[in-house]
């Protein structure tokens, strides 16, 4: 019976070990899968470069990761918060209420979002926010009426597009990048034609009615969401050749020799164009920092110093290499982490 | 096919007495017949179904993960210049340890220089020392930085390392970037392949079995010729120790009782019923009651072994208990009878006898619930195990807390990258897993056969 003793004895003291938590010494990362390449870049020359571990960053989505830091302050919750979009007013009370008042916006720099389809496929090759709307949108204006969107191939949005099925590979709904493609691009179409005008003119239609109505997606299988990651749009893509995928600047980047990329509105998408603000769909990129854990966490403020500075996040760092497009602005960003400035 | 069971008296029937020969087979032979062979047949084609699926399994994964575990190298003299790494001349470990990587970059590319010129003396044309540098991959500046704050006073000499190269160059000496891809690729340059040729060529450039695959930690996107599988394996075994020692325990005393001691009523029978159920519970299910209880409630920490093994636990037990219930019922009452017939007590008869023949059915039971545990992602995925973990846990028990990943969850996590040369090691990762699930179901089938009883 000796064996079945020791076991018993093991299982003993798992259960001891397991009832007494232990102080973390790892800062804690969680949220944005369009952030994560970013941070996990950057833990790993934190963890080469300095004493403290390496943090551990976890993905799951901008909003899951916002909803685990607003849990409460304390060693079992997040240090960061990654986040494709900014926070919302909502999860700023949701955190207060749980006692994390303090919280540090960290901007890290800017992400396109980029339209591409296979290398061999048809020439999709310029668009604009227009036509994605007039082949995206569940409803059109036909002679004065709103009706289901009838354009079943490219060439019907357009004459110069190609004469194949609409087959579009968008992010689905709970990406921040969805809600960027939906602003950035469907709305922007909606308004750029005169439709939005016609929606709240002719049509009497309210503002944020016509806004809604111009950015609902058809569901009639022409648009199709993706849930998971640029690796399952670019498997999509493989397997159609009349399919055309939304990935983020830095996912095209890594795949060039399977993907082309079409230009929005005549700019190409690249680092330059995006930093200047020449090319229309880009979004910042954020994490956000608790700042009740710094200097309870060790290397936490290191670890958000060293995320934006120069050598890291500049023009010429590892950030960039990856396809991250650099602030302008990161000297303040700097600062601000510095100076640990609070958001209101 | 009931033409077979017919009743004597009706097959001694005037109508149904046999005419010809019984050499000479008759209508209803022939049906009967025909009918084993259609369903030979049929179950041929079953059993061909499955193994083609898993012929077409197999090669798919080999094909696409076997040369994740060669990787390729590059040999290089690096100049350490005593003016980027110690400007201050003293040699002081604190100012050394304050260079960080990024400074030695420009280094290696200063090193290289030389030998790009020679390269594009031989060759490949347009080669900068950029480029070449660029093949060296990202681990190499931490490589030689742990070099150089380990040995100061190499400082200011010329040190031959060898490094990995980056993913593309690596994938093309594999065959899977080619100079056609090359040229539509933004991370790479025909020039930098025809350096490649030059180098292999010259011996400088090998490629070989690479132990860092399984041992190195995980490697951020941007280099994933470094990425290995080494906290994934270690974090996979805390959590199969734990679930060995809390599962087989508690499952085996479980089954001791509820089939030996305890009295059959309709509590023992409701029980019986909830642990079939408990063991078809989608593992999903386990990843959101283990994320409720033991992170939101116990405050144990988020990634930790401890939290997946105690998952995983739950998520066994079942199939043990019910592989130690059939093993227990298997071992005839003769031998219970015959123990307390000598005046063993209930206990002595159970464990000095009927346990330990049941023993080997029961150790078959765990291994495969330990396999099945090993291969589990869904639960692991809530409780935040599916996460970029650089550093090693430590030694159990203190280890079993610290971040860690697990072998599926790490399969998982290469598929959700960028970089295509991280679907190689996301299949190098499966091989990794087969081979565990292989030898723990092989053991699993030797013990029974050697251990196994026949009454």
């Amino acid at each position: 019976m000796k064996a079945t003793n020791l076991i018993a004895l093991a299982a003993a003291g798992i259960v001891a070990a397991a009832t007494g938590a232990q102080a973390r010494d790892q800062v804690a990362v969680a949220g944005s899968s369009t952030v994560l390449p970013y941070a996990s870049i950057v833990a790993e020359a934190f963890g080469e470069n300095f004493d403290f571990p390496t943090p551990v960053v976890e993905s799951g989505g901008s909003s899951a990761g916002l909803k685990k830091f607003c849990e409460g302050v304390g060693e079992a919750t997040i240090d960061i918060a990654n986040a494709s979009r900014a926070i919302r007013e909502k999860e700023i009370k949701a955190c207060a209420e749980n006692g994390v008042t303090e919280i540090i916006e960290v901007r890290i720099g800017y992400d396109g979002i980029v339209f591409a389809s296979q290398t061999d496929g048809p020439a999709f090759t310029a668009f604009t926010p227009d036509q994605w709307y007039h082949a995206l949108a569940a409803k059109q204006i036909v002679d004065g009426e709103l009706v289901d969107n009838p354009n079943m191939k490219w060439s019907d949005v357009d004459p110069s597009l190609p004469d194949v099925e609409i087959a579009a590979f968008i992010p689905g709904t709970k990406h921040g990048t969805r809600e960027v493609f939906e602003e950035k691009v469907i709305l922007a179409g909606c308004e750029e034609s005169g439709a939005m005008a016609k929606m709240t003119g002719d049509l009497g239609m309210s503002e944020d009615d016509a806004e809604d109505a111009c950015m609902e997606v058809r569901a009639d299988g022409k648009s199709v969401d993706i849930d998971g990651d640029y690796t399952e749009t670019l498997s999509r893509i493989d397997a159609n050749s009349n399919g055309i995928g939304v990935f983020g600047l830095a996912f095209y980047e890594n795949n060039t020799d399977k993907l082309k990329v079409a230009t929005m509105s005549g700019v190409v998408p690249s680092t330059e164009s995006i930093s200047t603000g020449e090319y229309p769909v880009s979004r910042p990129l954020f994490f956000y920092v608790k700042k009740a854990h710094i200097g309870v966490v060790p290397g936490l403020k290191e670890f958000a110093s060293f995320f934006v500075s120069d050598a890291v996040a500049g023009p010429s760092g590892p950030l960039a290499q990856y396809g991250l497009v650099a602030d302008p602005e990161l000297a303040d960003t700097q600062a601000a982490i510095a100076a640990e400035d609070v958001m209101n | 096919m009931t033409d077979a069971a017919m009743p004597p008296a009706a097959a001694a029937g005037p109508s149904r007495k046999p005419k010809k020969s019984l050499h000479v087979l008759d209508d209803n032979t022939r049906r009967r017949n025909g009918a084993e062979r259609r369903f030979r047949i049929l179950g041929g084609c079953a059993v061909g179904t499955g193994v083609l699926a898993l012929v077409v399994l197999l090669i798919s994964i080999l094909s696409a993960g076997l040369p994740s575990f060669q990787q390729t190298f590059l040999k290089a003299e690096i100049y350490l210049d005593p003016a980027v790494l110690d400007p201050s001349g003293e040699r002081d470990p604190e100012a050394i340890s304050k260079i960080l990587t990024f400074s030695y970059s420009p280094m290696i590319k200063g090193s290289l220089t030389a030998l790009a010129e020679e390269l594009e003396a031989q060759g490949a044309e347009n080669l900068t020392p950029k480029m070449l540098a660029d093949m060296v991959s990202g681990a190499a500046n931490a490589k030689l930085r742990d070099y150089v704050i380990a040995n100061p006073d190499e400082i200011g000499k010329t040190v031959e390392f060898e490094f990995l190269t980056n993913a593309r160059i690596d994938q093309y000496l594999k065959g899977k970037v080619t100079r056609e891809s090359a040229a539509l690729d933004s991370r790479v340059d025909v020039a930098q392949l025809n350096a490649a040729d030059e180098l292999v060529a010259s011996g400088a450039m090998e490629k070989r079995f690479n132990w860092d695959f399984i041992t190195a930690p995980d490697a951020s996107e941007n280099r994933p010729e470094a990425a290995g599988l080494g906290v994934a394996l270690l974090g996979s075994l805390y959590m199969m120790l734990i679930v060995l020692c809390l599962a087989l325990p508690i499952g085996v005393a479980a089954s001791i009782y509820l089939e030996e001691f305890a009295r059959k009523n309709f509590l023992t029978d409701v029980i019986e019923v909830n642990i079939s159920n408990l063991a078809a519970v989608p593992s999903i299910v386990f990843g959101i009651l283990g994320l409720a209880i033991f992170i939101n409630m116990m405050h144990l920490p988020n990634s930790a072994p401890i939290v997946g093994g105690l998952v995983l636990t739950l998520m066994t037990l079942p199939t043990i208990i019910i592989a130690t219930r059939a093993s227990l019922k298997a071992v005839p009452p003769s031998i219970r009878d015959a123990a307390l017939g000598v005046g063993a007590s209930k206990m002595q008869a159970v464990f000095h006898h009927v346990l330990p023949l049941a023993a080997p059915g029961i150790l078959t039971g765990t291994i495969l619930g330990l396999a099945q545990a090993l291969g589990e992602t869904a639960p692991l995925l809530l409780i935040g195990m599916v996460a970029f973990v650089r550093d090693y846990p430590d030694a159990p028990p203190g280890g079993l807390f610290e971040p860690a990943t697990g072998l599926p969850v790490q399969v998982y996590n290469f598929t959700q990258r960028a970089d295509p040369a991280f679907v190689e090691r996301a299949s190098g990762a499966i091989i990794v897993l087969l081979v565990f699930l292989v030898i723990m179901n092989l053991v699993a089938i030797i013990l029974r056969r050697r251990f196994e009883r026949r009454w």
